[in-house]
């Protein structure tokens, strides 16, 4: 195998595990999220604005993990450096 | 495939390069400037008026009451930042239901301008608030050991606003490619409507965020100056 090969192999396992992992953990912690709001929410239905606020600010601090993930996968697909460099 | 508007590059000389990213972010200035100056030109206050007028009050109340639900007393001093970003992120992701449109904010250079916008109107309404020592005390607050985390946060955060929207926008956008090459028929339909929701809620998220900020940094030197006219009280 020469190195393009190499890096291309690499590349591309590893964008996939980027994206499955960070996309797995992310979820999860958002249902946690939601799971809580919801049942503060049914609480204090009075409260829900402001809880509703709160959780969209966090969703979106947690889900933003997941698309640095995703970013990080797509320079490995589409952008590769190391790639770049061996061609040039 | 096309990762961002970027690389769609219509007239080059030098370093100037007028892309589609450009072109698109101009034609959304055009329209939010043109559409706000015609309806603002025939304002009434009677008990009939426009429906362009009731919709764009509409708008302003509504961004005023979500600026005043996060703690900033005084919207109309932040609507003016808060609300173009709103407005201006909503309507570039909006419009993806025209054909041939790129949204301008799937492009890394759009959502850092925004970002590093963000990143001096802090400090900005900061000093404005509290005057320049009262803005820099909030850096070493609550201890001096906080001063480096303080401004790593202060990056950090600005480097997220920046990748959070652009990996939105852009994941939306390549979605709709990559279906576009399996499933052409109506999929794609269903995933640019979903699009369209993300982007709404991102730009919800991009301006409460930038609120967020700004309230803290106010709110910090807000508490220092009422607990110094209490102790003069005292």
């Amino acid at each position: 195998m020469d190195s393009i090969t190499v890096i291309a192999i690499v590349s591309i396992i590893t964008a996939g595990f980027t994206t499955s992992i960070g996309c797995m953990f992310p979820a999860l912690s958002e249902g946690k999220a939601v799971v809580s709001a919801l049942q503060s929410v049914a609480q204090q239905p009075d409260a829900a604005p402001t809880i509703t606020r709160t959780l969209f600010v966090g969703l979106a601090m947690i889900e933003s993990t997941a698309i640095y993930c995703f970013v990080v996968s797509m320079i490995l697909i589409f952008a590769n450096p190391f790639w770049n460099h061996i061609i040039a | 495939m096309k990762l961002s508007p970027d690389e769609t590059v219509f007239w080059e000389y030098g370093f100037i390069s007028i892309n589609l990213t450009l072109v698109t972010t101009w034609g959304i200035m055009l329209l939010l400037v043109v559409a706000a100056v015609l309806v603002t030109s025939r304002l009434k206050t009677d008990i009939r008026i426009s429906r362009w007028q009731c919709f764009l009050e509409m708008v302003v109340t509504g961004i005023n009451q979500q600026i005043k639900e996060v703690g900033l007393k005084q919207p109309e001093r932040y609507i003016g930042f808060i609300g173009t970003l709103f407005l201006f992120i909503a309507f570039a992701n909006l419009l993806i239901i025209l054909p041939w449109y790129e949204p301008p904010t799937g492009s890394l250079s759009t959502t850092a301008a925004l970002a590093i916008s963000v990143l001096f109107a802090v400090p900005f309404f900061g000093i404005e608030q509290s005057g320049f020592k009262g803005y820099l005390k909030s850096y070493i607050r609550p201890t001096v050991i906080m001063l480096p985390f303080n401004i790593i946060g202060e990056v950090s955060r600005t480097l997220a606003l920046t990748i959070r929207l652009f990996g939105n926008i852009m994941s939306g956008g390549l979605i709709v490619a990559v279906l576009l090459s399996i499933a052409p028929f109506i999929f794609p339909v269903i995933m640019t409507a979903l699009g369209m929701l993300t982007g709404m809620v991102q730009a919800y998220i991009f301006s409460i965020l930038a609120t967020v900020y700004i309230a803290a940094a106010i709110q910090q030197s807000d508490k220092k100056t009422t607990k110094t006219i209490q102790l003069k009280e005292i």
